[in-house]
């Protein structure tokens, strides 16, 4: 929805004190790289911050990173190749932010291996609503400890993160080595899933979310791991860019029942039956969306929508139910993600990730009946104790999410304490009624 | 907040007795639909209405006289304060005894409080509400009957005409402010308030003047026809010359 809100661009800490101590009574929220799918960085009537100045980069002789809430990952990756490092955890896009990947505590395709972006976090600085600047570490005590595991996947409703420090990975060469397999039908992908779980330290599954019948649920899984020498890799490394120009906006969209199809189609049977040790790009392997520009425009200007949940291992029906229903319903996934997840941050009252699977869909929003397909897909998520994902989420119904989210009370009464006068809100706390 | 597949979370009823008004929610009505305001004159049927809707998680009824422009800032002020609003409904109206109106014009002055000044007066208190806000919508229920006077209703039709051009007005002012405001013109509705009349050509039900209203709000309509089709029979009309429509049996 497009609403209206004051942007204030904070040069520094002093900054963004000043604007919460200033926040009228729409309140304040931190707009990371705007890439969230609904409404989580838009705060209508009130103060948006955007901290893109808060952009300096530490790299610590340990491999930590200690960088500024505004810094995007893309410039992050680079410097990291340089030194033999990469991102501890990466969503699907570079073009995020630091305090945005925290705030929806952003998971990757090691999910299974090394968890959210917020188990690598060693501190953060965080200004909460009362005008406090605070260090806030993982493991500490009372209102700071819950301070810290709240902020991570808190949707920036508990403060403004300013700077943090967190630890990173390995990365040999800026190349990884990867395994593309292509799963005739649903049981056979989630077998391969799970034994890749314990092979791959990446891993995902591209699912053509329009094959009906036998080949209900028919994918490529693509396993990958950092490649260990550099010899045959090329000039790999992504550049760190701003993301392309997206190019004019589309009078119609050009994806509809039978384009899709097509697409999923071609895309399943360009894949390789099998293929092994094949080395891809940085670029190629994580962020396949980021080097086309715009593609969110291919729907036209109604635009579409992400539909991601996680449900525990116990509930993996559901990811065949969900299937089944989009596909009855004629319902066209242009992209249709199947992932692992390990264990979730029990801690952080709003983290999404939870043992088990993790299934996202992007929808055009012209489907006919799409909301109540969705109501009733939130009803079987919550049946299987599963959850949807905050930062894609655009019309879930306040109780589902305080069904998925157990924690939501102590995350409002930590919220009473830091921000006694919710300076801190959001168009999809509103929404959510968070 | 209004949601990507157009749900709204909180609407605001004004006039909660409408017809059109009630089908209207019974379209918007989702799991996300989670505030409900009812402001009317208490009566029986507010109350079947408020039964109606009971299973919204908050539901607010309040007293509302439209004819009086003094209580409105106060309601509007309370609603507003009680949290965010997405769809603000301007729908009370009366429809009065033309002829009768011409004979006690003092019924027509009632009638013209209700229709206008009091449209006009939580109008524009809900859209600087809503500006305030940075988002929402206010769907002001109009008539066709504004759009050229005729012989056999020009007094309400004046009433609406104003209170058209105001909204319409409104539908400028709001412009780049997250809000948006829309007109809406329904033909002869079959209601309460026709049900002694003869039914005009292109008479619809309060249900298909709802669809037409959740249509326009998904294409951010500012004027929205029910049915869809009377636009371009109003258009027609515009042009027809005086000496021919005075005759027109209308």
């Amino acid at each position: 929805m497009p609403v209206r809100a004051e942007v204030v661009r904070a040069r520094d800490i002093d900054d963004v004190v000043a604007a919460i101590a200033g926040a009228g009574p729409r309140g304040i929220l931190v707009r990371g790289a705007g890439r969230a799918y609904g409404d989580a960085a838009q705060n209508a009537g009130g103060t948006v911050l955007d901290l893109a100045a808060l952009d300096d980069v530490v790299l610590h002789g340990d491999c930590d990173v200690e960088a500024g809430a505004g810094v995007l990952l893309s410039t992050l990756v680079p410097l990291l190749l340089d030194r033999g490092r990469f991102l501890p955890v990466t969503p699907g896009t570079r073009f995020v932010t630091v305090g945005g990947a925290l705030a929806a505590d952003v998971h990757g395709k090691n999910h299974h291996v090394d968890g959210s972006f917020g188990d690598h976090v060693r501190w953060l600085d965080v200004v909460t609503g009362d005008g406090a600047v605070r260090r806030v570490v993982p493991d500490g005590h009372g209102v700071e400890g819950r301070l810290f595991d709240a902020t991570l996947g808190g949707m920036g409703l508990t403060g403004a993160v300013v700077r943090a420090r967190f630890a990173t990975l390995p990365a040999p060469s800026p190349a990884v080595r990867v395994d593309t397999v292509r799963c005739a039908d649903l049981d056979s992908l989630m077998e391969r899933m799970v034994a890749a779980d314990a092979t791959h330290r990446y891993s995902v599954a591209w699912v053509d979310g329009t094959a009906r019948g036998a080949a209900l649920g028919r994918g490529v899984l693509t396993r990958g791991d950092h490649a260990e020498d550099s010899a045959s890799a090329r000039s790999l490394a992504p550049s760190a860019a701003r993301s392309p120009w997206p190019g004019p906006p589309m009078p119609f969209g050009v994806l509809n029942r039978a384009s899709v199809r097509a697409f999923n189609e071609m895309w399943f049977r360009r894949a390789p039956r099998a293929r092994y040790d094949e080395l891809q790009t940085i670029a190629e392997f994580f962020y396949p969306l980021d080097s086309v520009g715009g593609w969110n425009r291919l729907y036209g200007p109604r635009g579409f929508l992400q539909y991601q949940f996680a449900v525990p291992d116990e509930g993996a029906d559901v990811v065949r139910s969900a299937l089944e229903r989009f596909a009855a319903a004629r319902a066209p996934s242009f992209l249709s993600v199947l992932k692992r997840f390990g264990p979730g941050r029990a801690a952080s009252p709003l983290s999404f990730p939870m043992e088990g699977w993790t299934l996202a869909l992007d929808l055009p929003t012209s489907v006919p009946g799409l909301a109540a397909l969705l109501d009733g897909l939130d009803e079987l998520v919550l049946s299987a104790d599963g959850r949807i994902y905050l930062a894609k989420d655009s019309r879930a119904a306040p109780r589902t999410v305080a069904a998925g989210y157990p924690g939501l009370a102590a995350f409002s009464s930590l919220r009473d304490e830091v921000d006694p006068r919710r300076v801190f809100t959001s168009d999809l706390s509103r929404r959510l009624q968070l | 907040m209004t949601d990507a597949l157009d749900r709204p979370a909180s609407v605001v009823v004004l006039g909660a007795t409408s017809e059109i008004a009630r089908s209207l929610v019974r379209a918007l009505r989702s799991p996300a639909l989670h505030r409900l305001v009812l402001a009317g004159r208490p009566s029986d049927e507010r109350d079947d209405v408020v039964a109606e809707f009971a299973a919204v998680p908050v539901v607010e009824v309040h007293n509302l006289d439209a004819s009086d422009a003094t209580t409105h800032e106060r309601l509007l002020a309370e609603v507003f304060a009680a949290g965010d609003v997405d769809l603000v409904v301007v729908a009370f109206g009366v429809l009065g005894d033309q002829r009768a109106q011409e004979l006690d014009p003092d019924l027509a002055v009632a009638a013209a409080q209700v229709n206008y000044v009091g449209a006009l007066s939580v109008s524009l208190r809900s859209a600087r509400h809503l500006r305030e806000q940075g988002h929402g919508v206010l769907v002001v229920i109009s008539s066709v009957a504004g759009e050229r006077a005729r012989r056999s209703n020009f007094v309400y039709g004046s009433s609406k005409a104003g209170i058209d051009a105001l909204a319409t007005g409104l539908s400028y002012a709001l412009e780049g402010s997250g809000a948006r405001a829309m007109v809406v013109r329904p033909g002869f509705v079959r209601t309460r308030m026709t049900a002694h009349l003869p039914e005009a050509p292109l008479a619809v039900g309060p249900d298909d003047v709802a669809r037409e209203i959740v249509r326009g709000l998904r294409r951010r309509a500012a004027v929205v026809y029910a049915p869809a089709a009377l636009r371009w029979v109003m258009l027609g009309l515009r042009h027809v010359p005086r000496a021919a429509f005075r005759r027109l049996p209308l």
